[in-house]
């Protein structure tokens, strides 16, 4: 009998190869005679280019090509957005090389393609641009005003949607409680370890494009949508990609010009970007005004909940930029039951970079709304906030559920991982300890933050897809091959970029096969490779291609079983199948699968309608989204003199169904809750009035590094998810949704007494000081 | 980034590296290069040539000199940190170097270069001032004595001359009855300062005698917090200290970026001055 391999803690495969540097990044890669590409951008958020002249770049020595937007102006096409979320979107013109006006600081408005970096850097100076200033838009309000300027010619209203459930009206009237708050998001700059780079070969006909993306197999499409390359003549690799937390879900300026710049010179081309362009062109995340209205009951029950969104889409509409904000539709409502729903949500356009998925994309957003909400409905009523999320949440045994919303959530259980987390925070002893805090009117104050989050992952069933005016399916695509040795090889229509497909794969596959861990390979990330795949985004890759991959299993031994009955003479219902092995019932007549695997290698003797080769593929396509949820605890120390938060403890109690291997899980939870940490207290992309990018470099846009955070004490529950037979629900994103509002709940706890109510993210010691500086001018106590 | 063209020379000695300083105005001295390589890698700096001293035996080590310790101007950060002659002779600069930046860039920046950088957001400026260091300087013309509060003359800028390089640093050993405390405040381990408070304090029966400040990013140089330094002679611990210490940001003309407005970073360098001499006086 076999270990099972699903549910151990199998340390990587990944791992070794990372670790001393054996990888392969776009930037390892070269092909002979490779020229390389650097990009003039824009110094002005808003302009009219009168003028641009390139011939300075191309009398320098090591200079092959310079080009202006205008020289790819009849080719570039338009980079495309996949999702018009409404009848009225505006989707502008989006030209890959500005033509005639620029939009943005950093949008590309010229190249240089030289022998080297150091002579295209160079001779980036040499290009000159007039620039025409036209007025920067900068802040979203002032957009939406009637004679402002303009971004687009249409208007900076890029969309509106709003989605109503119940009665809303009279659900607030007449309520005893009314909560009205204004929320911000602020703007948020992903920073993948790996910054992106692109390299494109050709042999005059196909072109091979390296790039460090999440999603090979969508950017062939669009590639060839955008530049009418036919599809076939395109072959996509993503080689190994260091991060991406959806920055790297995007059909880039870049890719598209690279592309361009193969087919015109019919050379080989590449781009690396620097860190300080990355921070200016890397889509950016969040950016939202988040109105908040809830009614509720003198006791805490909530009526109804308003949600009216301001969505900074930037200056153009990318591949998925409307739709992010418009996720939070159907989780605003959250885990929590009301009488009546209504969520609303503006897109509007601004000089800026555009913004796009970010990890979480929409559903940070949404659970940062209510989760704060929650706390100052208990705090208007005098009840703890846990009690208060107790009194509103749907219960174990009212699963399914149908929200509010018009989901259906499948399963949970979150008394369950509140009682958890909750004994583990020690949650009592904490809450006297910020009494006796209080009471002494000790300079550091504590405060306690609680999240009781869901999240709808696992994208996704493709008929809603469709029905959201999604321009692309959810399905997910798997192929398992036996070899003739009776390894196993898998191609994976997902493509990671961190999370470990190759291992949880395959510990999938030695259970459903019963082969050994190590027989397994996984192949991932290439067009040629694996045909069909819809890559890695919305924590979807285990819950639909995962599920792909067993499914596949399934269809291969299925086949196994029946050439194994015409090998042994019996019937298929005569064997069972255990530990890679059939056995024909009560008899010492066996096979292996790896037996099998041969013999339909060979295929001297195969029944009639088996072919060759003992392998299968399976796509599957979910019915239903998942629906991780937990109950996530934050302790904070705030120096109200300095106004430094710190925190002191966290606690993470995640329900993400079935666990594949719990070393991953929990590392995408130290890494999530990490990088919503970051959103709390760190980070922020900031514009001046003129629309420049303040945080370019990172000494002024701060990550926080493992030491600036604390340990993180992790547990689970289990309430497998009913949508899929792994019952595996998704991880990628459950940390970073469910700590932002836990933190800043907290900070706002610990100075609730003095007056405070909101401090707007990133929470630093500068406002924290000034929220306690205003409370005291204004006689507050303390 | 990309820097732009530059030479590089790795001169013998420091004649010749001073004499290829001082026959190129747009030259520049290359250390450990972890403040001037950003600089040409965002193309900040166009240096025409770098000098490259990092190699310079006579520049290297720590040495105990009776009544001050010399730190040479090549020595690293993590060589002073560690250095028995420093944690003895001056503690002050070992608490503080400690806190420079990061491991990694602790072991390839100097001493000398992140003074010489003259950057008053470094740690390193302000426990110079506040000791009364001696900056030598050394040029074709032999060795020049420079006091720290002559040094630091703006933003980024100190009182070297072309074809000068900082040698050395001499810091005055304090002796018995003082105590140190580095305080720095910044939002991430590896930040900048948004301020910093170096002080160094000498206590008797019980209050302090002496007290010497300085403050990191105060203003376009560090800066000395006479006012709250006078105030301290004679306040004994307590309220008096705390009185006193409301006064260190007197006379100072702090930045604003976008970690903190002048107000805040007065704000804060009052806080931070009473922590400093709190610990400082051994009073936690």
């Amino acid at each position: 009998m076999t270990v099972q391999e699903v549910g151990r803690a199998r340390r990587r495969k990944e791992d070794a190869k990372l670790l001393t540097g054996r990888t392969q990044w776009t930037d390892n890669l070269s092909r002979p005679g490779v020229l390389h590409v650097m990009f003039l951008r824009s110094p002005m958020a808003h302009a009219r280019i009168s003028r641009i002249d390139v011939s300075g770049a191309r009398d320098l020595p090591g200079v092959v090509a310079a080009f202006s937007g205008q020289d790819f102006a009849g080719e570039q096409g338009s980079l495309p957005c996949a999702w018009p979320v409404t009848e009225d979107i505006v989707i502008p013109e989006h030209p890959p090389m500005a033509v005639s006006e620029v939009r943005y600081v950093g949008e590309a408005v010229a190249c240089v393609v030289a022998t080297d970096r150091y002579r295209a850097a160079d001779a980036l100076e040499a290009i000159e641009v007039d620039y025409e200033p036209l007025p920067a838009v900068v802040d979203m309000r002032q957009a939406l005003a009637d004679d402002g300027p303009k971004v687009h010619e249409a208007g900076n209203k890029a969309f509106s949607m709003k989605l109503t459930s119940g009665d809303v009206e009279a659900a607030f009237r007449d309520a005893p409680v009314v909560i009205d708050r204004t929320y911000v998001q602020q703007r948020l700059i992903p920073s993948a370890m790996e910054p992106r780079a692109v390299l494109v070969d050709t042999d005059g006909e196909a072109f091979t494009i390296w790039s460090a993306t999440q999603i090979p197999h969508v950017l062939r499409v669009m590639l060839a949508v955008v530049t009418g390359i036919p599809e076939h003549k395109l072959r996509v690799i993503a080689p190994d990609v260091g991060g991406g937390f959806g920055s790297k879900l995007q059909v880039t300026a870049e890719e598209v010009l690279l592309l361009l710049l193969a087919r015109r010179l019919g050379k080989p081309v590449k781009w690396l970007e620097t860190r300080s362009e990355g921070n200016l062109t890397v889509h950016h995340g969040r950016d939202q005004i988040q109105h908040v209205r809830l009614a509720a009951d003198a006791d805490g029950r909530i009526r109804a909940l308003r949600v009216d969104l301001l969505a900074d889409m930037g200056a153009y509409l990318m591949l998925l930029t409307p739709g992010v904000p418009t996720l939070g539709a159907q989780m605003c409502n959250a885990i929590y039951k009301m009488d009546a729903y209504e969520f609303a949500c503006t897109g509007v356009f601004t000089t800026k970079m555009p913004t796009d998925a970010y990890r979480g994309a929409g559903r940070p957003e949404a659970t940062f709304v209510i989760e704060r909400v929650m706390d100052e409905l208990a705090a208007e009523i005098g009840v703890d906030p846990v009690e208060v999320r107790r009194r509103n949440w749907i219960r174990h045994d009212e699963f399914p559920f149908t929200t509010i919303s018009g989901l259906t959530y499948d399963s949970g259980n979150y008394e369950a991982a509140t009682e958890r987390a909750l004994s583990l925070f020690g949650y009592d002893k904490l809450r006297a300890e910020q009494n006796d805090r209080r009471d002494r009117g000790d300079p550091v104050q504590l405060g306690i933050g609680v999240s009781t989050y869901t999240e709808m992952c696992g994208l996704a069933p493709s008929r809603l897809l469709g029905a959201a005016n999604f321009g692309a399916g959810g399905w997910e695509h798997a192929s398992v091959r036996m070899l003739a040795t009776g390894k196993v090889e898998v191609a994976t229509g997902t493509t990671p970029h961190g999370q470990g497909h190759v291992t949880a794969w395959s510990q999938i596959v030695a259970d459903a096969l019963g082969v050994p861990f190590e027989d397994v390979a996984v192949l991932h990330g290439d067009t040629a490779i694996v045909p069909k795949g819809m890559d890695t985004y919305g924590s979807r890759s285990l819950a639909v291609g995962g599920v792909a991959v067993v499914r596949a299993c399934e269809k291969v031994r299925d086949k196994a079983r029946r050439l194994a009955a015409h090998l042994m003479e019996c019937s298929p219902d005569d064997l069972e199948f255990e530990a890679g092995t059939f056995t024909v019932r009560g008899t010492e007549s066996r096979r292996t699968i790896q037996e099998l695997a041969n013999a339909a290698f060979t295929a001297h003797d195969l029944p009639d309608g088996v072919e060759a080769r003992l392998d299968s593929d399976a796509t599957f396509d979910p019915e239903n989204f998942s629906f991780p949820h937990g109950t996530h605890l934050c302790a904070v120390e705030v120096d109200t003199e300095t106004g430094m938060v710190r925190i002191r403890s966290y606690v993470a109690v995640d329900d993400i169904g079935k666990v594949i291997n719990p070393l991953i899980v929990d590392g995408q939870l130290h890494g999530g809750i990490a990088q919503g940490i970051a959103q709390a207290l760190f980070e922020e992309a900031v514009y001046d009035a003129d629309g420049n990018l303040l945080t370019t470099t990172m000494a002024d846009y701060l990550l926080p590094s493992a030491a600036d955070l604390p340990d993180f004490a992790l547990d689970r529950t289990e309430s497998p998810a009913t949508s899929n037979p792994l019952g595996v629900k998704g991880v990628g994103e459950a940390g970073t949704i469910a700590s932002t509002p836990a933190v800043v709940n907290a900070v706002v706890d610990a100075l609730r007494p003095r007056g405070v109510r909101d401090i707007q993210m990133p929470c630093t010691p500068e406002r924290v000081w000034r929220a306690l500086a205003a409370q005291e001018r204004e006689g507050g106590q303390g | 980034m990309i820097p732009a063209q530059f030479d590089y020379v790795r001169p013998g000695s420091v004649a010749e590296a001073c004499r290829e300083l001082a026959s190129d105005e747009d030259a520049k001295a290359l250390a450990g290069g972890q403040s001037l390589l950003p600089f040409l890698r965002l193309r900040l700096a166009y240096p025409s040539k770098l000098v490259d001293i990092g190699r310079l035996a006579e520049l290297k080590g720590v040495h105990e000199r009776g009544d001050h310790v010399h730190i040479g101007a090549l020595a690293t950060h993590d060589e002073v940190m560690r250095s028995p002659v420093v944690n003895a002779g001056c503690p002050l600069v070992a608490l503080a170097v400690a806190q420079v930046a990061d491991p990694a860039i602790r072991h390839r920046g100097t001493f000398g270069g992140s003074l010489a950088h003259a950057d008053p957001a470094g740690d390193l400026p302000a426990v110079a001032l506040a000791l009364d260091a001696v900056f030598v300087a050394a040029s074709e013309q032999g060795e020049r004595e420079i006091p720290a509060a002559a040094f630091f003359v703006d933003y980024l800028e100190s009182s070297l001359r072309q074809g000068e390089i900082l040698a050395g640093v001499r810091i005055p050993k304090l002796g018995a009855g003082w105590g140190f405390h580095y305080e720095k405040f910044h939002r991430t381990a590896q930040a900048w300062a948004i301020v910093g408070v170096a002080a160094a304090v000498r206590r008797s029966n019980g209050s302090i005698a002496e007290a010497r400040i300085g403050l990191t990013n105060m203003g376009p140089t560090p800066v000395r917090a006479h006012a709250a330094e006078a105030a301290l002679r004679g306040a004994e611990l307590g309220d008096q200290v705390r009185r006193a210490c409301a006064e260190a940001a007197a006379g100072t003309a702090p930045p604003a970026d976008l970690h903190a407005q002048p107000d805040y970073r007065r704000h804060l360098a009052e806080v931070l001055t009473g922590r400093a001499v709190r610990a400082a006086a051994g009073a936690g």
